[in-house]
């Protein structure tokens, strides 16, 4: 057997202080990069010579698109870790990670159309990738309504986790059939992949702003999971130790 | 292996028949949807002509998933569901003769009724040609994606808004094709691509989703 004990940290009794030190950590990574990211946006990168300032809103919008399929993967890799070992903490990792990539989904859509009044001169037109974030944000919506909808939170997480890993099957089928559904019929009058050539200080004000908000994903997932797994091992010992501590 | 299967499908197919209502009102509830939109949008028939492919499929699509919930409701009501998860035989196996005898009293009424409908909508010979062919071709993709959400909403209060909400994503890739290859007839480009596409999305979701959807009982039944 190996020295490292892999699963010292599913335990949710010792995950628990774990992540409340880890948690600080991503709040204050997502301070500097988010300021930086802000800085750079904002002050430093120029003012494109077709867009205007409008295009600004990239700094918020990227990121929030890649964090939202981002965080679909590892949501669908912890309900498969969950089903696989059965682990109770994988399907709280699971659980508390849906609301932020719905949140991220959300974001991107609702930045999208902010940008696409002045760009394209329409709130939303039914390019490819707007359909599917669209989608997307449908499966985290189905996902989210499952499981609270089932009392039982053990069978709550396995269902979830059941319905994450045959969404993931299906966002691969969903992009192509959306893309294919698109260009098969009128050609993309706008496209948001045939982008020139992005100047390189507009790209590191991306980068980080993504970054900033890849720390800020971790530190809210990781506080809903320290709730989570308060409220679900509330009658076993250690829980009530630490109640019983913090409440003197 | 197929013995279990043929027998899931006579047996379901004798209760269905046994209760023809549940089997004539989804048909009904997809004539009433498809006759509701020329109400809607108007008469004029270059204008239905363009929106028959799309309405009617939606039509078929929300018709197979009004039947979803009797999928296992019934058998969970009264224990069979128990029993047959406790058999030695794979429970996929006995979803996948579930999911032909659901797609036999739901998939192929509908695929038969839709050139009737079609008529009502205008659509050339060819197009209502290639109407029929493809519900009866997508239609057992639905009737399989549908059975992952009917196990993993097995019980739940809401259970028939929740379903929907699961599976209605999940069917995006069927509709697209499926209408696609009636509008391609149309608009005179031919519909083999969509087709063929339509065919692998079935084979795909027949072969995989029953266990998928015995893995959802089985979480549902612990």
């Amino acid at each position: 057997m190996s020295m490292i004990n892999w699963f010292k940290f599913s335990a949710p009794s010792t995950f628990y202080p774990l992540a409340g030190r880890l948690i600080p950590v991503f709040w204050a990574l997502f301070a500097i990069l988010a300021l930086a990211g802000l800085w750079v946006g904002f002050f430093v990168a120029p003012t494109d010579f077709q867009q205007g300032e409008g295009y600004r809103i990239i700094f918020i919008h990227v990121g929030a698109s890649w964090m939202s399929m981002f965080t679909y993967l590892v949501m669908a890799f912890w309900a498969g870790m969950g089903l696989a070992f059965n682990t109770r903490l994988s399907g709280m990792m699971a659980s508390a990670l849906a609301p932020t990539g719905a949140l991220f989904a959300f974001i991107s859509l609702w930045t999208g159309a902010l940008w696409g009044k002045p760009m394209w001169g329409a709130w939303w037109v039914w390019d490819a990738r707007l359909t599917s974030e669209l989608i997307l944000l449908f499966l985290y919506i189905g996902f989210i309504a499952l499981t609270h909808a089932i009392d039982d939170t053990r069978r709550a997480d396995k269902a979830g986790a059941i319905l994450a890993l045959v969404g993931v099957v299906n966002v691969p089928i969903i992009y192509f059939s959306v893309k294919w559904w698109n260009t098969l019929h009128q050609g993309a009058s706008v496209s948001l992949t045939k982008a020139p050539a992005m100047a390189s200080i507009m790209l590191w004000g991306m980068l980080l702003c993504a970054l900033a908000m890849w720390m800020y994903s971790l530190a809210v997932a990781l506080m809903r999971v320290r709730v989570i797994i308060l409220e679900r091992e509330r009658h076993t010992d250690w829980v009530k130790e630490l109640l019983a501590k913090r409440s003197q | 292996m197929l013995q279990i299967v043929s027998y899931t499908i006579a047996r379901d197919l004798r209760l269905a028949l046994r209760r023809p209502a549940d089997l004539v009102s989804v048909l009904f509830f997809f004539i009433i949807v498809a006759s509701l939109f020329p109400l809607g949008v108007g008469p004029e028939a270059d204008l239905l002509r363009q929106l028959a492919p799309g309405v009617l499929w939606v039509g078929a699509l929300l018709a197979t998933m009004l039947s979803l919930p009797r999928l296992f409701a019934d058998d969970h009501r009264d224990g069979t569901l128990e029993q047959l998860a406790l058999s030695p035989n794979p429970l996929g196996l006995m979803v996948l003769g579930k999911v032909i005898a659901h797609w036999l009293v739901s998939g192929l009424p509908l695929a038969l009724l839709a050139p009737v409908l079609g008529l009502q909508f205008d659509l050339p010979a060819d197009a209502l040609w290639v109407l029929t062919f493809s519900i009866l071709l997508g239609t057992p993709a639905l009737s399989g994606i549908g059975a992952i959400g009917a196990g993993l909403t097995l019980g739940l209060r809401g259970g028939g808004v929740l379903l929907s909400l699961l599976v209605l994503p999940l069917y995006i890739p069927v509709l697209i094709f499926g209408a696609g290859a009636v509008d391609a007839t149309v608009s005179g480009l031919g519909p083999g691509a969509h087709l063929s596409l339509l065919a692998a999305l079935t084979i795909g979701g027949v072969a995989f989703a029953p266990w998928a959807a015995a893995a959802a009982l089985k979480i549902a039944l612990e």
